[in-house]
């Protein structure tokens, strides 16, 4: 055979195969949306984002409290891990020589593959068991303490992106070490430690089993991070195993919500990212 | 460590400043000694030693070029002055340098002190992704040189002296990314005067620049020697020979001649050095 038409043939095989694998990823996503958008855009109503559900049994009503909960939680759970996992981040990029950095390197990585619901059993543990009641608060600590090894590691690998040049080009100009790393080398990675924040808070936005034993649920409206509160995960989660028709149908529109809520968040950190400074050149 | 080990940035701390930058004004200390002192100085990356035993001065206000082949020490000899291979772990000295009669490796040397005194530009144009303006103000906005207000006033003056007013006054406020490179490398050269140096040093700058870049760079050499005192390291001898009043040729970390830079390179004393500047080797 001809060597110019193999090539060609190997070449538009392998782009096939390329866009098979690509279809076979995508499908899932394309009909898990169908599916919710199907099954749960018919519930979604002014009502369902607003009013607190109606008493079992009876019809209307909607998830205002679940929706407030989840921003509760989750922003409580940012603003706990958040901070700790992008200055740990900072520190092991910095000061990838240290002990320090080699032990939460690795730390970071095992709790990286812990499951969340053992996460959620240590918040359990340590939180609810010793306070005796279950609280939004324990929730918060346990989604923070699944955010904190992705963060630090996106930060990381962020950081390291940064060109050694950079850093040189500030400690020779007398910018002491800790200010070259916040005003220079944080401060050009900045996009990407904010893209990286967002998709974690994507992530543990859509957790359910870390809230179980924590955050508990509930069909009220709370405000009180002491108190048990509602969460969208665990709304579907109830509403899914509930015996009623139009709970079923709750738990498809709540799905969709929060499947929008995390989309919204993870636009937003492609948006970021095509905000980024260029380096050099 | 080995040769190839990718050198690791080190833990180092950096005591507050102690020593009060030099008023723009005054004049260096003595006026006989010369701008760097190098006493005996050895240097080492764990085992490989890669500078010995040097011994040389350096002149104020005039151009001293550092010429040699590759991995002769050169860069190590440059970053040694300043201290930037202090980054690097595993590193040893011996002996001394002096900036304008002031110990470079004296135990307890302010590093951020010093470094505000010994301006450096990089092999490659590294300006901050920040704005023109900032490039420059920054060094002197962070170590307080002068009042808030007066710092426009300085940014103008660096960038004039390094050549590129004229071409970013209209635009202070954009991204210094976006500057040609050789305009990156005269922003660095403005940016490293802005902390109102000393000495310069300049660690090859015009490698990565086009003739014309290299011509207005090796140009400005001449605008700024008539107030700083600069090393130059380079790998072109031509350059060394139009730009530089003192050369010193180092081979394998020592100091082979030092001397004019018409009589290195008319009537070298050292065979060596012959050889290389007629180039049958390095």
């Amino acid at each position: 055979m001809n060597r110019r038409v193999f090539r060609r043939l190997v070449s538009n095989a392998m782009v096939g195969l390329m866009v098979f694998a690509v279809v076979v990823a995508l499908l899932p996503l394309f009909f898990i949306l169908m599916d919710l958008i199907v099954k749960g855009a018919g519930s979604l109503s002014a009502d369902f984002f607003t009013r607190m559900p109606a008493p079992a049994g009876e019809s209307g009503g909607g998830v205002a409290h679940a929706i407030v909960g989840t921003l509760i939680i989750v922003g409580t759970a940012s603003l706990i891990g958040l901070p700790i996992g992008i200055a740990a981040g900072i520190y092991c990029a910095e000061y990838p020589g240290s002990r320090l950095t080699w032990v939460t390197r690795f730390v970071a990585d095992v709790m990286n593959g812990t499951p969340s619901i053992v996460v959620g059993v240590f918040a359990w543990a340590w939180i609810v068991a010793t306070q005796k009641h279950f609280s939004a608060l324990a929730g918060s600590a346990a989604l923070a303490l699944l955010m904190i090894p992705m963060v630090m590691r996106t930060t990381e690998e962020m950081i390291k992106l940064v060109p050694n040049s950079l850093r040189e080009a500030a400690l020779a100009l007398g910018y002491p070490r800790w200010r070259t790393s916040l005003a220079i080398v944080v401060r050009t990675t900045l996009p990407g430690i904010v893209t990286g924040s967002l998709l974690a808070v994507a992530r543990i936005a859509g957790e359910t089993a870390p809230l179980l034993f924590t955050a508990l649920g509930s069909q009220y409206m709370s405000l009180n991070l002491n108190q048990p509160m509602a969460a969208l995960p665990l709304t579907v989660f109830t509403y899914a195993t509930g015996p009623y028709e139009e709970w079923h149908r709750y738990a498809w529109a709540a799905a969709l919500v929060l499947i929008l809520v995390v989309f919204v968040l993870s636009l937003g950190a492609r948006l970021a990212i095509g905000r980024r400074f260029t380096l050099n050149g | 460590m080995s040769a190839t080990m990718k050198p690791k940035i080190s833990f180092v701390t950096t005591p507050r400043a102690t020593l009060a930058p030099r008023p723009p004004s005054a004049q260096p200390a003595e006026r006989g000694a010369p701008a760097v002192d190098v006493r005996r100085f050895s240097f080492a990356y764990g085992e490989r030693r890669v500078l010995r035993n040097l011994e040389f001065s350096i002149e104020r206000k005039a151009v001293t070029a550092i010429i040699g082949p590759s991995g002769c020490g050169k860069s190590t000899f440059l970053r040694s002055i300043n201290r930037l291979n202090d980054l690097i772990a595993a590193t040893t000295h011996e002996g001394d340098i002096l900036v304008e009669g002031r110990s470079v490796y004296a135990q307890g040397t302010d590093l951020v002190a010093l470094r505000q005194r010994v301006g450096m530009v990089f092999q490659r144009p590294n300006p901050f992704p920040k704005s023109v303006f900032d490039n420059v103000a920054y060094g002197p906005g962070l170590n307080r040189l002068v009042p808030k207000r007066d710092l426009p006033d300085l940014v103008e003056r660096c960038l004039r002296q390094a050549a590129l007013w004229d071409e970013v006054k209209d635009r202070l406020e954009e991204p210094a990314t976006g500057l040609s490179g050789g305009q990156q490398q005269r922003l660095c050269i403005a940016r490293a005067l802005g902390n109102q140096p000393e000495l310069l040093l300049m660690d090859e700058p015009c490698s990565a620049l086009d003739p014309i870049a290299t011509q207005r760079v090796e140009e400005l050499l001449f605008e700024l020697k008539r107030e700083y005192t600069i090393v130059i390291v380079t790998h072109n001898m031509q350059q060394a020979a139009r730009v530089s009043d003192f050369t010193g040729f180092f081979d394998r970390g020592e100091l082979v001649e030092f001397d004019d830079t018409e009589r290195i390179f008319t009537s070298p004393a050292h065979e060596r050095t012959e050889a290389y500047i007629t180039g049958r080797f390095g």
